[in-house]
């Protein structure tokens, strides 16, 4: 099979317009042009990625990076993302990976990425997996609801930063941050006084 | 609206039969406890007379953030949970994770382990595959005696696995650079003698159900998954290969030793149930063609590469491993961030991506035969619902 390099030289004479960033093994691409890439990837005869194998999206914090330039320190802020990360394969060619990477912008609420489902069926229930534990929201995906959780469930509880509420277990010595918590419900505010009649 | 006959000869008239009469749709919720759901498994199904029209899967019954709980302890910390994966399959689910890692590591498995695995892999799929078989036919309504006769060989193979790693079921064997605990010759002559009896056994459940009338009339034509279809819907293992696709990641990726072994791989023509169950019954006798080579030339030396579990790390980066589970691909995504945790692990299940389909497998057929196409799937809730 061909390099990423290759690949990427590929894909980006063929589809203009496109950028592609190389890290790793993986390409990334950026939201606009997914599906692009990815019908490229299923149909060019050379390469007939035809079977995404694999669908996995990732939380990344905000952070930042300290690097000495010179002889100063440069802090770069990295903005906090959702990442996903597809597997392609290809059953005709029995070759790939060919790993692609696509991010959203910000993570907050529910951000949007395109869905490969109408392209890929197998990504279905893995983009309906993806939604549910963190909360990207796949547009053009026929059937996006939660999968595993239940549908009143309010939060993604793969983020990073999620916290599970305090009533699920019973706490004997509750302490920091379980207390503070605990502190804003319990005990609970009492009954309003009924007016008899 | 159809004018009434008029006899007048016989002077009275005849009310004609309509067929349009008014029904409705029914929908019906089967599980999460209905016994032929393998499992805390749910079915919303729309049912117009006994024929399903529409099919939603319900899963999350067994949902336990598998992914979260191993992001939370060390690398070594998640091996023990992966057996409670697919609880059928606990030794390939070790294999996938130790594959993801070392693959991510960089650590070289020395060859006496490599056979060792291959061993209990083969063994795996054949218990799994023969117990499928029994499962397909207590769903067709053939309860128990099929389901019992596999169970008695799955028995034998479970001693093994006991004699080797402790458990019965929830294995925890492999590590990171191998075994656990290296077998003995005792425990080789004894995994020599179940193979060796293990090609009567398969033909014995064969001349039980194979050419049943009852099991024929079930399966063919039941439940077709299309070529295109089983690829474009990413459905791996015995039920891709059901429908005639050649994919096989013992022959593609050909990790640990398969590259060296001699075997082929069954594929199906019409891609019905009769097809995914005969392609399992081929599959256990090629099993057993990969096990005796194995046993035969498995050699001396360490079965462990030596690897520190101690504060084991891994080195930043990120990478997918994946094996030819019994069920299909059944793949690891792991990302280090340098540290003694993973800093993403996701678990590509096989069981979950295969019902992608069940709905256009099952829409038009009874609903008696839905139950039976589920059942051809294979699933396990434990790796479904994760």
């Amino acid at each position: 099979m061909e390099t990423v390099d290759q690949i990427k030289d590929r894909i980006e004479a063929a589809l203009p317009g496109v950028r592609l960033a190389i890290e790793g093994k993986s390409l990334v691409v950026d939201r606009q042009h997914l599906l692009d890439v990815a019908r490229f990837l299923k149909t060019d005869s050379e390469l007939a990625m035809d079977y995404v194998s694999n669908l996995c999206a990732m939380d990344w914090l905000p952070s930042q990076i300290k690097t000495r330039e010179c002889d100063r320190e440069v802090v770069r802020n990295l903005p906090g993302h959702l990442e996903v990360v597809y597997d392609f394969y290809s059953t005709a060619k029995k070759h790939g990976p060919v790993q692609l990477r696509c991010r959203t912008e910000g993570r907050e609420g529910t951000p949007s990425l395109p869905s490969i489902t109408p392209l890929f069926r197998g990504a279905e229930f893995q983009e309906r997996e993806a939604f549910d534990l963190y909360g990207i929201r796949f547009e053009g995906h026929p059937d996006l609801r939660r999968i595993l959780m239940w549908d009143g469930f309010k939060d993604f509880p793969m983020r990073k930063d999620y916290r599970p509420p305090d009533d699920y277990e019973w706490e004997p010595t509750p302490h920091d941050e379980v207390l503070q918590q605990t502190k804003k419900h319990w005990p609970a505010p009492p009954p309003a006084p009924v007016k008899p009649a | 609206m159809i004018q009434p006959l008029t006899m007048p000869e016989q002077g009275y008239t005849l009310t004609p039969k309509e067929d349009a009469i008014e029904t409705q749709m029914l929908e019906v919720s089967m599980g999460p406890h209905h016994p032929s759901t393998h499992g805390v498994f749910r079915m919303d199904v729309v049912l117009d007379g006994e024929e399903v029209r529409r099919l939603k899967p319900v899963l999350g019954y067994l949902h336990r953030n598998h992914e979260q709980l191993a992001e939370k302890m060390n690398w070594l910390g998640s091996i023990p949970f992966t057996d409670r994966l697919d609880y059928f399959c606990s030794m390939t689910n070790n294999w996938a994770y130790c594959l993801a890692v070392e693959q991510l590591a960089g650590i070289k498995v020395p060859e006496r382990a490599e056979y060792i695995r291959v061993i209990m892999a083969e063994l795996t799929r054949l218990q799994n595959h023969s117990c499928q078989a029994g499962f397909l036919l207590s769903d067709t309504g053939a309860w128990g005696t099929p389901l019992l006769y596999a169970f008695r060989e799955r028995e034998k193979i479970l001693d093994l696995f006991e004699a080797a790693s402790g458990a019965r079921m929830m294995c925890n064997y492999m590590r990171f650079g191998g075994v656990r605990a290296d077998v003995d010759d005792d425990w080789l002559a004894a995994a020599r003698k179940v193979v060796e009896n293990y090609p009567c056994f398969i033909d014995e459940l064969e001349a039980l159900i194979t050419g049943n009338e009852i099991l024929l009339a079930r399966t063919q034509k039941i439940g077709i998954l299309p070529r295109e279809l089983a690829i474009n819907a990413s459905i791996t293992g015995p039920m891709l290969r059901a429908s005639g696709v050649d994919y096989d990641i013992r022959k593609v990726d050909r990790y640990g030793i398969y590259g060296r072994l001699d075997f082929r791989v069954p594929l199906g023509e019409v891609g019905d149930v009769y097809d995914r169950y005969y392609v399992r019954i081929l599959e256990m006798r090629e099993s057993v063609k990969i096990l005796q080579q194995a046993l035969r030339d498995i050699p001396e030396g360490p079965s462990d590469a030596g690897v520190k579990m101690r504060n084991f790390k891994v080195p930043v980066g990120d990478g997918y491993g994946r094996i030819e589970g019994p069920k299909g691909e059944l793949g690891f995504y792991l990302v280090s961030d340098g540290s003694t945790r993973p800093y993403r692990y996701h678990v590509r299940a096989p069981s979950f991506i295969n019902l992608t389909i069940l709905e256009d497998m099952c829409v038009g057929h009874k609903l008696a035969d839905a139950m039976v196409i589920l059942g051809s799937v294979d699933i396990v809730l434990g790796e479904v619902d994760r």
